[in-house]
């Protein structure tokens, strides 16, 4: 009786003002994740050689540097290069460097899966290059991504707790300061997972729903 | 002091790390393997409870914040259960390995799954039972098969050992720290750090593409069977 008391009086009001932080930090990367994912991914797949290079580079050095030492780089790296970053903004800015290399590598895998001949199509319709890749690549690649996409927003999730390292206040850092104060590691750290479960599970569900929305009848993948 | 001496006096410091973090990997992968096979043969072929439990096993190891259950492990787990001494390496190692685990189990369910039904029932009908047929039939396909995946779990584990930062073990990232707090500079220091991790990336990676290419039977890959 009195963990529950613990839990409703004291936890759940500590890990409320957590959440609302960590939503804020996946609700603040997650879109720049797709959007510069994408962009490298076009930029591996038909970019210049220089463009190729530079987008190699980037994922290999972004999956390649754990992410605590990405966030350590930016808020305690940058000041002696004269760039103080908020603890929010550093742990944003390592959140979509790391998804967009991630994100960037299922893009291009489904990019990768659109038959040539479409692009040929599109430049013998008198399209650019850019319009063929945004108007006939893209809406099909970025769907069939989905199901990898749903994967890293997944990550992205889990991992957001690593900001508490570089002292953002977000639900993981709410529940250790309580779990701190009061010696309830156990029973805290359990309640905390339990929320990270229902997102992740959440989400899950909330990616087949939009699985199903967006999808164009007649153009299940693996066909064009 | 220059930086080039500053780096060079530390790094014996940092060797020390690098045999640490690689510790870290190879205890993971381990434990992960070694729990994951098994979870991974009882949600095929165990009977319901068995996939229920294997079930609750990877939802939970899967969907909790690795940062979440290292802190659960070193802070609650382990001393309710009057291990409070145990170090902070070996905390980081079994949770890592718990972790890994569950990603692994999918990974081999994955390819036990690809073998084609029809080979178990040859192989009772030859006369062997359950458990031999798994043994001398399906595993050495499915292993096979699940090599590649099994790959990818190393880039991720080595990324995910600098977590245990959190709980103090003195690993690259931890060393790394300690270098950046004692000598006042930062940046070189952490992308010193980050080329390590890097080189130790590209050198895994390639000695499993090696160890793929080795194992590899031809004319037998996924699906051709």
């Amino acid at each position: 009786m009195d963990q529950l008391a613990f839990i409703a009086d004291i936890l759940l009001p500590a890990l409320w003002g957590g959440l609302l932080v960590t939503l804020q930090l996946i609700a603040a990367a997650a879109p720049f994740g797709v959007l510069i994912g994408a962009g490298i991914a076009v930029g591996r797949v038909y970019g210049s050689r220089p463009v190729q290079y530079f987008s190699r580079a980037y994922v290999a050095f972004f999956k390649g540097c754990p992410l605590l030492l990405l966030l350590f780089i930016l808020y305690f790296g940058l000041p002696s290069a004269g760039i103080s970053l908020s603890p929010f903004t550093a742990s944003v800015l390592g959140f979509i460097f790391c998804n967009s290399a991630y994100d960037s590598e299922y893009i291009r895998g489904a990019i990768k899966s659109i038959r040539e001949g479409q692009f040929t199509a599109g430049l013998a319709l008198g399209m650019t290059r850019g319009q063929v890749i945004r108007n006939v690549i893209l809406p099909q690649a970025l769907r069939r991504a989905i199901p990898g996409l749903v994967n890293e927003f997944v990550y992205l999730i889990k991992y957001s707790s690593l900001a508490y390292m570089i002292t953002v206040i977000e639900l993981t850092g709410a529940g250790k300061m309580v779990a701190t104060r009061y010696f309830t590691y156990n029973e805290t750290f359990l309640v905390i997972g339990l929320v990270y479960l229902s997102l992740v599970t959440v989400t899950t569900i909330g990616a087949h729903l939009l699985e199903r929305r967006v999808a164009v009848p007649g153009m299940a993948s693996g066909r064009h | 002091m220059d930086l080039a001496a500053i780096l060079i006096s530390w790094f014996p410091f940092l060797l020390t790390g690098i045999v640490a973090t690689l510790g870290l990997v190879f205890a993971a992968l381990g434990v992960g393997f070694v729990i994951g096979l098994p979870a991974a043969i009882g949600q095929v072929y165990g009977s319901g409870p068995v996939r229920f439990l294997v079930n609750v096993y990877v939802w939970f190891f899967r969907g909790l914040p690795l940062l979440v259950l290292l802190f659960l492990f070193y802070f609650g787990i382990f001393p309710a259960l009057g291990l409070g001494d145990v170090s902070p390496f070996v905390v980081g190692a079994i949770v890592l390995g718990l972790h890994g685990g569950a990603y692994q189990a999918e990974i081999f369910r994955g390819a036990i799954l690809s073998i084609g039904e029809g080979q178990m029932t040859a192989a009772r009908t030859l006369g062997m039972n359950r458990m031999q047929a798994i043994r001398h039939v399906i595993l050495p396909q499915a292993l096979l098969i699940a090599l590649p995946g099994w790959s990818n779990e190393y880039p991720t584990v080595l990324t995910d050992t600098s977590i245990c930062y959190a709980i103090g073990v003195t690993e690259l990232l931890t060393r790394a720290s300690v270098i950046v707090s004692t000598e006042y500079i930062a940046m070189p220091i952490y992308l010193a750090c980050a080329g390590i991790y890097l080189v130790l990336n590209y050198t895994g990676i390639k000695a499993l593409h090696l160890l793929e290419k080795r194992v590899s039977i031809p004319g037998f890959e996924a699906g051709s069977n």
